[in-house]
């Protein structure tokens, strides 16, 4: 049970972490998220059912994540269209799409085929319970994610990223092409979340065209409770909290759906907290903004008076 | 080194706001040229910035950066040669980052590839260049930026521009925003990296007798155009009151014309 809520939470994380890169660090708010997701679930899933190894399936899928993200970016960037707009209308293609990839249907079961999930189970299966083993890989992959993110955002290339989403005009001054920029950095982005649908696909074992719904705010969410767990301005703690972030999501989502029906909530509810939860997170923000503010204000009265 | 060829912009084109924001401008920027230049709200200072910049195509005429017609090209293209410096500290740099990956970001021009060229020995550099500053930041390199006042955060872009070695530097009133003794330390440091780094600048300013006082040649806009052109000998003996009569010496004889063709008409 609560290996579950740390294998959903890892797996998750590597949304998230996509989530974090175009909210946080490039504010692009993208929506495209939520058509990415299922479709990299669509392209493992259609690979893995052709027989195709399921470890190429996951390469695809982040390629995939990548294109729909470069699709955002460029209707962003050539059309002039505002980023969320973009980001939704990619997503509402991307529908039509997944059902395509799934062959013209809305559901693809994995079962008896080979994933990586079955591949783990056979290789750590006799030594750990299953749910230990698919801790253990998700960890894994969790952190290789982190890592790797890690160094790029600490590359010339990572950092002028960052300095994008905090002020445009810097790094236009710096003879840098904006276009591009946005070009990478939802492109990565998609690019994990369509990884981690591919992951979502293997350990539920089916791709659904509608796995992607709402996925957005989830990652949102996971990426705010985060903010409350750690403060800081390196890049390796932003990545790390994003992770416990999630974790600690699925972990409230799961206290929703277990101990829920005590004040009669239904799994049907679960969005709706989700939502709250954003709200919430919104509102302590601001609260503690005002703190600030407030301190601050106090401070330089005490100065003046000194 | 820089030329510009009857240059003009007009905004709005065709409707009744239409509005010439610069009038057939010509103007030949020698290397080593520091150009202070005045002129009142709305004469067109700031939008000849933005042309030479890029930052909106000119309506007419073409803009050479040494001997290149750069009319045509994106803004941040021609930001590889041109330095500039708006008058909001907040413009230059990414507040919610350290100081050394600010410092990292603007140190070299152009498109950033995957390298980790942040080391110890870029550390080094960056705190020995943050020295000279005097204003405690070698100590505070791992600090967001957002976390420095303005004085320092525009003394830090000044700094950051001028290690990334631009052709020119175009400093639009970027001391404007800050109290009279952060922007006398900020317009200090300004003329030693002039002279340090031979830079060829131009700087709006407000002020008259720092027009007077800084710099090699004086321009004068009005109305979109460059009403009054001097350096050398004649710059030096400028006075704020000489500088006033001759505005409006020369003001008077265009409105004295003016008035000559409407009486003819």
């Amino acid at each position: 049970m609560i290996e579950g809520i740390f294998v959903e939470g890892l797996l998750y994380s590597l949304m998230a972490l996509g989530v974090f890169i175009t909210f946080r660090i490039l504010d692009f708010p993208d929506l495209t998220v939520d058509g990415s997701f299922p479709l990299g679930a669509a392209i493992a899933a259609t690979l893995i059912s052709h027989g195709t190894s399921p470890w190429i399936s996951l390469i695809a899928a982040f390629a995939g994540g990548v294109a729909a993200g470069c699709v955002t970016a460029t209707i962003h960037n050539k059309l002039k269209v505002p980023n969320l707009l973009a980001g939704i209308l990619t997503m509402t293609m991307l529908w039509s799409i997944n059902i395509r990839v799934l062959g013209n249907r809305a559901n693809l079961p994995l079962i008896r085929k080979t994933t990586a999930l079955t591949q783990v189970k056979d290789l750590f299966g006799e030594t750990f319970p299953n749910a230990w083993a698919y801790l253990i890989f998700f960890l894994i992959a969790a952190l290789l994610v982190k890592f790797l993110l890690d160094l790029f955002f600490r590359t010339d290339l990572g950092l002028t990223l960052g300095a994008m989403g905090n002020n445009s005009q810097m790094v236009i001054t710096q003879g840098v092409n904006i276009e591009y920029m946005k070009l990478i950095g939802v492109g990565l982005s998609n690019g994990l979340v369509g990884l981690a649908g591919a992951f979502a696909a293997q350990y539920q074992g089916f791709a659904d065209v509608s796995l992607g719904q709402g996925i957005i705010i989830a990652g949102l969410a996971s990426v705010m409770i985060g903010e409350f767990v750690l403060r800081s301005n390196r890049i390796s703690v932003l990545t790390l909290r994003v992770i416990l972030g999630s974790i600690l999501f699925r972990g409230l989502m799961y206290l929703g759906r277990y101990y829920g029906y005590y004040i009669n909530l239904t799994p049907n509810d679960l969005k709706l907290i989700t939502g709250l939860l954003i709200i919430l997170s919104l509102i302590v923000t601001q609260v503690r903004k005002k703190k600030k503010w407030t301190a601050l204000a106090a401070g330089e009265k005490s100065e003046d008076n000194a | 080194m820089i030329r510009l060829e009857h240059l003009s912009k007009v905004f709005q084109t065709g409707t009744v706001n239409e509005n010439a924001a610069i009038r057939d401008v010509n103007l030949t920027v020698k290397e080593g040229d520091f150009i202070t230049i005045i002129g009142s709200n709305g004469s067109g200072k700031t939008t000849l910035f933005n042309l030479i910049t890029g930052t909106y195509p000119p309506t007419e005429g073409n803009i050479y950066i040494r001997g290149k017609d750069v009319s045509r090209e994106p803004e941040f293209k021609r930001a590889r040669y041109i330095g500039r410096i708006f008058q909001d500290p907040l413009l230059g740099t990414a507040s919610n980052m350290s100081l050394e990956d600010n410092m990292m970001i603007t140190y070299r021009k152009g498109f950033k590839g995957l390298k980790v060229s942040l080391n110890g020995k870029m550390r080094d550099f960056f705190r020995e260049k943050l020295v000279p500053l005097q204003m405690g930041l070698e100590d505070r390199m791992k600090d967001n930026v957002g976390l420095l006042s303005g004085g320092q955060r525009q003394a830090l872009t000044l700094l950051m521009m001028v290690l990334s070695q631009p052709a020119l530097i175009l400093l639009d009133e970027h001391t404007a925003a800050l109290d009279p003794k952060n922007a006398q330390i900020v317009l200090d440091l300004t003329t030693r990296f002039v002279e340090e780094y031979k830079l060829t600048t131009m700087m709006i300013t407000h002020n008259m007798s720092q027009a007077i006082r800084y710099g090699t040649r004086l321009l004068m806009m009005d109305l979109g155009e460059i009403i009054l052109d001097v350096e050398g000998k004649e710059k030096q003996n400028l006075t704020v009151e000489k500088l006033v009569d001759k505005f409006h010496e020369i003001r008077e004889k265009t409105f004295v014309s003016d008035e000559a063709l409407l009486s003819q008409g």
